[in-house]
C-alpha cells in the first residue's frame, strides 16, 4: 500500500497529492465564508463539469454499483451482482453445450 | 495597482510556532511571497494580496473556467494550508474567498467569529487522513473482445470458441472476485478506522481521468484523527489492509491534511458517531 507521509511533515503534505484530492478539498470541503467578492463556485459552468470529474459522475457510479456515499453504505448494488451471476451462468451453459458438441 | 485580499484560512494566534513571527520564507502564496498574518479579535486570518485584475468578480469568474489556472491556484491554496497544518490548527476556507482590503478581512472575522471559535475548538490538535480503496479488475471484455484480445498480453489468442468462452468466464470470475474483495476491504477498513478516528466521512469515489490513479476507486473516505494518535491510526490501516499484494485490491493513504472534510457543516454530521455497520 502507498503511504506518502507517515506523520505530519512540513512541506510534504501535498507533494504527491493527486489533483482530484486537492480539488475535492479546496473546492468542495473547506468552510464557506462570504468574502466581499462573492463567487458562487457552482455557477461556474466549466467548473461544474470538472467537478463532475472529481467524483465519478452519478450515472457512471450507479452503473458500477457504487452509490454508498449517498448514505447507503452499500458498495456494490445487488443489481450488479445479479448481472454478473447471470452472465456466469450463461457462459457455463454455453461451455457445457460446446463440450457436448465436440467431445475431445 | 488595485489589490484585494485572498484569505486561505483562519487560525488562532500561533506566533509561538514561528521563529520570527512570520511564515517560512520558502512558503509562497498566490503573489509569490509568504502569506501575511492579519490578527483580529483573537483570531488570525492568513492572507495574500492579489491583483484585482485577476481576483475581482468578473476576472475571477473567467479564471475559474480555466482548468490550468484553477489547478495552480488550488495547489497553492492547499500548499499554504498544508504548511499551516504543521504549525497550528487552521480552519481552511473554500477556494477563492476574497475581500476588498484588510478591513474587509476584519469584517469577515467578526461576522463569523463564533463559528470560527467553535470550529477551532472542535478541530484543535486534529488532522485529516484520507483513505482510498481501489479495485483492479480485468479489463472489461467489451474492449478487445473484437480482436479476441485478453487482458494478459502473453496469452495466445483463443484457439476455439470454447477456449474463448472459458477465458471470458475466467475474466468474469476475476472481475467479480476483485469487486467482492474490494467491497469487503472497504467495509472492513471503514468500520475499523471509524473506531480509531474521532470522525469519518465518505466522499464520492474519484474519477481516474482526474486522479490519474490506476484501478476503480470504490472507497474515498476521510478521517479526523488526533495528531498524537496518527501513528496508531496508520498502523491500523496496515493491519486491516490487503495481505496479498496482488489480490486486485489496493489501499492508499493520503495526508496529513488540514481538517477540510470536517470544517463545514458536513463535517459536523461526520462527528455524530456515524460508524456504519461494517457488513450487512
Amino acid at each position: 500500500m502507498t503511504t506518502p507521509n507517515r506523520l505530519p511533515d512540513p512541506y510534504a503534505s501535498s507533494g504527491g497529492a493527486n489533483l482530484a484530492d486537492i480539488l475535492e478539498r479546496v473546492l468542495d470541503k473547506g468552510i464557506v465564508i462570504a468574502g466581499d467578492i462573492k463567487i458562487n463556485l457552482l455557477d461556474i459552468e466549466l467548473l461544474t463539469i470538472k467537478l463532475r470529474l472529481i467524483v465519478v459522475s452519478i450515472d457512471k457510479a450507479k452503473e458500477m454499483g457504487i452509490d454508498w456515499w449517498e448514505s447507503d453504505p452499500a458498495l456494490s448494488s445487488g443489481a450488479r451482482r445479479r448481472e454478473l451471476a447471470d452472465e456466469n451462468e450463461r457462459l457455463h451453459r454455453r461451455i457445457a453445450e460446446l463440450e457436448a458438441e465436440s467431445p475431445q | 495597482m488595485n489589490e484585494l485580499r485572498y484569505v486561505y484560512a483562519v487560525t488562532r494566534p500561533f506566533d509561538g510556532a514561528l521563529p520570527d513571527g512570520n511564515l517560512p520564507d520558502d512558503l509562497r502564496g498566490l503573489d509569490g511571497e509568504p502569506p501575511r498574518l492579519l490578527h483580529h479579535a483573537g483570531l488570525v486570518a492568513v492572507v495574500s494580496p492579489v491583483p484585482a485584475e485577476d481576483f475581482d468578480e468578473a476576472p475571477l469568474k473567467a479564471h475559474l473556467e480555466d482548468l490550468d489556472w484553477l489547478t495552480g491556484t488550488a495547489r497553492t491554496h492547499e500548499a499554504v494550508i498544508g504548511v499551516l497544518t504543521t504549525l497550528t490548527c487552521p480552519v481552511p476556507l473554500r477556494l477563492a474567498t476574497v475581500c476588498r482590503d484588510d478591513s474587509g478581512v476584519r469584517r469577515l472575522i467578526e461576522a463569523d467569529h463564533d463559528r470560527f471559535v467553535r470550529t477551532l475548538e472542535r478541530l484543535d490538535g486534529r488532522i485529516e487522513w484520507g483513505v482510498k480503496v481501489y479495485a483492479h479488475t480485468p479489463r472489461e471484455d467489451t474492449q478487445g473482445a473484437a480482436q479476441g484480445a485478453a487482458p494478459e498480453a502473453d496469452e495466445p489468442p483463443p484457439a476455439t470458441g470454447r477456449d474463448y468462452l472459458r477465458r471470458r468466464l475466467g475474466q468474469r470470475r476475476k472481475r467479480e472476485s476483485a469487486w467482492q474483495r474490494a467491497d469487503s476491504m472497504a467495509r472492513t477498513l471503514h468500520a475499523g478506522l471509524s473506531e480509531r478516528a474521532e470522525a469519518g466521512v465518505l466522499h464520492r469515489p474519484q474519477d481516474a481521468r482526474l486522479s490519474d490513479e490506476p484501478g476503480v476507486n470504490v472507497l474515498n473516505a476521510a478521517y479526523l484523527v488526533r495528531r498524537e494518535e496518527s501513528a496508531a491510526f496508520i498502523a491500523e490501516i496496515d493491519r486491516l489492509g490487503p495481505k496479498e499484494p496482488d489480490g486486485g485490491v489496493r489501499v492508499e493513504l493520503t495526508g496529513p491534511w488540514a481538517p477540510y472534510s470536517f470544517a463545514g457543516l458536513a463535517g459536523l454530521a461526520g462527528l455524530a458517531g456515524h460508524a456504519e455497520e461494517g457488513s450487512r
